[in-house]
């Protein structure tokens, strides 16, 4: 198997140099209201900070229009945010002109929420497989065929019963393999999962999940795994960033935040998966938090959650919070946290919640 | 392990008397023709709901959950060969003529689909559109619709709601869409509600909203509910019976509970272990099954799931029917997960 060499350089334990570190990353995008003047600026992604480690999967959860896509684009410099620095093994993506971008983002692979609208329908599937190659120049013919046939092995697809169908002839599952099997085809380094699992039903979401964690521990995979379903997020990662309304709510270890979410969004989010234990068969019914998510074009004043926060107070009209780390690698942008678990109404957490 | 003894369990899945149903489905089976190939989409489906209950009917993409219901409301294209019965209070429903048909859609039976932007008119104002619904309902003149109409977004809360009747569908959030087309499906008084997937475009902060929303509306009106969804979470969550469906069969129906308690079908058994959980520690490797769904072209001889099954041997060529095996509780399978204990059983009794 291929070892790419930030593994070789990058020990777990100590603390490594990010594979991918982005630094207040803002994305806006002006929006045009009728007759084309101009109606005001989506705040999209507003000052996002975020590092992935060598090895490390970082989940993204936030509810719809809360940035997760556009910060997953910005990062790969489609397009390219106004603002921020991103910098992947050491390069500075945001400085780069076009073809240094190409040779940089060889090692940066996005996997998409659509698998029929992610491959073209007219190729075959060796092809579809192939062209990432063919496009680094990578190998003669016949060394680019032997390896989509590994490739298509490594993703469970059998390359002569498979490689010669299009799209259209395979479930969606197996399309979303194809997906994956161009973007390891270049052994990328930090694979971009946008929902990658979303569209598919749960057996063979469960089998792409698999997928991923076997690649993950093969190739040395590092992941960005965004997806709103915050259990299956959890499934796969080892931190996770909360994002809401274009802003990091709360980042932190995986379990940490799941068992004592500090930040009220997180908690609130959290409270509203719906779902049973079935080693117990005891079942959870959801309590929904009230109130809609805010505009993007028009965001509050100072903390953005605060028109849907039950414990937020003047001082969040007024004063911005910023991440503070509450615990170790747990960092919450809030003025009023939740308390940890230890607390008499900490404990509640982890009892409720399967 | 008691299942209603625990404070986060609904309440209402304990042992109340159920009354008489409002809907019953026997051996209802659809039939599609394509490309000169009969596609089999729902193969003897029998089930019933009680006025004030929800029915959560569970299944993957093709196992014919949606086109049995849409079947029941002759919503099929004419391709479709629907044959078996449906008994809404007394009529039958299959077979019905569209004049018929027509007549009861929305005043009886409401449909809400998963999808709130294309079911919703464009172009239209979302007041007028439902008080359009409201007029075809009910002989009433356009003010009183009107009011209606209002009357039914307050109940739906959906936010400023005299202002919001003024707006058009993209100007709402897909939450507030949602709540729209509940407004809409309400504004005939059905007495069953069929929800195809209603919340699965939904966040999960807004999914709750709705799902509570719906469960309130229906323990005040007394709607039956027949919940079409892939989620089992959502299912455990908010029904007091789910069947399971699998290439256009039922495969275990129960009382939610009950089902929940003992998982007897292993197909039933897959679908849960796939679920990704919470308290599961990160990077575990989640249970999988083999293979796909079979192609409903070409059904397998016996059980439809013994392709994919670890428990099936020459027995499962027969297919097994559904049979009540313990009391409330119908599986169909030769070979069933061993549950729960019996103490399970018991304790709950």
């Amino acid at each position: 198997m291929t070892v790419t060499d930030h593994r070789e350089t990058g020990t777990r334990a100590a603390p490594a140099a990010p594979l991918l570190a982005a630094r207040d990353v803002v994305q806006e995008f002006p929006v045009r209201a009728a007759g084309g003047v101009k109606g005001g600026v989506v705040h999209a992604v507003s000052n996002v900070s975020l590092e992935v480690y060598p090895g490390e999967t970082l989940g993204v959860v936030g509810e719809t229009g809360s940035g997760k896509s556009t910060l997953a684009r910005s990062l790969i410099q489609a397009p390219r945010p106004q603002s921020g620095e991103i910098e992947f093994q050491g390069v500075d993506l945001m400085g780069l002109r076009r073809r240094d971008l190409v040779r940089a983002r060889r090692s940066l692979q996005m996997v998409y929420q659509d698998p029929f609208g992610s491959l073209n329908p007219r190729w075959r599937v060796a092809e579809l497989v192939a062209e990432p190659l063919i496009g680094y120049r990578e190998g003669t013919a016949s060394a680019r065929a032997r390896r989509v046939d590994e490739l298509l092995d490594m993703v469970g697809l059998d390359p002569s019963l498979y490689g010669r169908r299009r799209p259209h002839e395979l479930s969606g599952g197996q399309c979303q393999r194809v997906a994956i099997a161009r973007a390891i085809a270049l052994d990328p380094a930090l694979l971009i999962c946008d929902e990658a699992v979303s569209s598919l039903d749960v057996l063979i979401q469960a089998q792409v999940l698999n997928l991923f964690e076997r690649l993950r521990t093969d190739l040395g995979l590092s992941y960005l795994f965004i997806a709103h379903d915050l259990a299956l997020v959890k499934q796969v990662s080892d931190r996770v960033a909360v994002m809401h309304l274009g802003q990091l709510a709360e980042i932190g270890p995986a379990t940490a935040l799941y068992r004592a979410p500090r930040h009220p969004y997180t908690a609130a989010l959290l409270d509203s998966i719906p779902g049973l234990d079935p080693a117990t068969g005891r079942v959870r019914r959801p309590k929904a938090p009230p109130g809609e998510p805010p505009s993007p074009l028009d965001p509050p004043s100072g903390c953005r959650y605060r028109t849907r926060c039950p414990r937020a107070q003047q001082r969040c009209a007024e004063e911005e919070p910023v991440l503070l780390e509450l615990a170790p690698g747990h960092r919450t942008a809030c003025h009023f946290p939740l308390d940890p678990p230890t607390g008499p109404n900490g404990t509640e957490n982890e009892g409720t919640r399967p | 392990m008691s299942i209603s003894g625990t404070d986060t369990a609904p309440a209402r899945t304990g042992p109340a008397p159920v009354p008489d149903p409002l809907l019953v489905v026997r051996d209802l089976r659809v039939r599609f023709t394509r490309d000169g190939v009969p596609v089999h989409a729902v193969n003897g489906l029998s089930y019933s709901v009680a006025p004030g209950r929800t029915l959560a009917v569970i299944g993957e993409s093709g196992s014919g959950k949606s086109v049995s219901s849409r079947a029941l409301l002759g919503l099929l294209p004419e391709s479709a060969r629907v044959t078996g019965s449906a008994m809404f209070d007394g009529t039958e429903l299959i077979g019905l003529g569209e004049r018929a048909m027509r007549r009861r859609r929305g005043a009886d039976i409401a449909m809400v689909f998963q999808d709130p932007a294309r079911s919703l008119n464009p172009t239209m104002r979302i007041g007028n559109q439902i008080t359009e619904a409201v007029r075809v309902h009910a002989d009433v003149d356009a003010r009183a619709a009107r009011e209606r109409a209002v009357e039914l977004l307050t109940m739906v809360r959906l936010p400023a709601p005299e202002r919001r009747f003024f707006e058009y569908p993209h100007q709402l959030s897909g939450g507030m869409r949602q709540r729209v087309m509940i407004a809409i499906a309400l504004a005939g008084q059905p007495r069953l509600l069929i929800a195809d997937e209603a919340t699965t475009a939904l966040d999960v902060t807004t999914q709750a909203q709705i799902m509570e929303l719906l469960a309130e509306l229906q323990q005040r009106l007394g709607t039956a509910v027949v919940m079409i969804s892939h989620d089992l979470g959502l299912a455990a969550s908010y029904a007091d019976d789910v069947l399971v469906m699998y290439a256009g069969r039922a495969v275990e129906y129960a009382p939610a509970p009950t089902l929940f308690g003992a998982v007897r079908m292993p197909y039933t058994a897959a679908l849960l272990g796939a679920i990704p959980l919470l308290d599961r520690p990160s990077h575990t490797l989640l249970p999988v099954i083999p293979g796909q769904p079979p192609d409903l072209r070409a059904l397998p001889e016996g059980c439809p799931f013994r392709p994919r099954c670890a428990s099936a041997d020459e027995q499962c060529l027969t297919e097994p029917p559904l049979a009540e095996h313990e009391p409330g509780h119908r599986w169909a399978c030769w070979h069933p997960e061993p549950g729960g204990t019996t103490g399970t059983e018991e304790g709950r009794r």
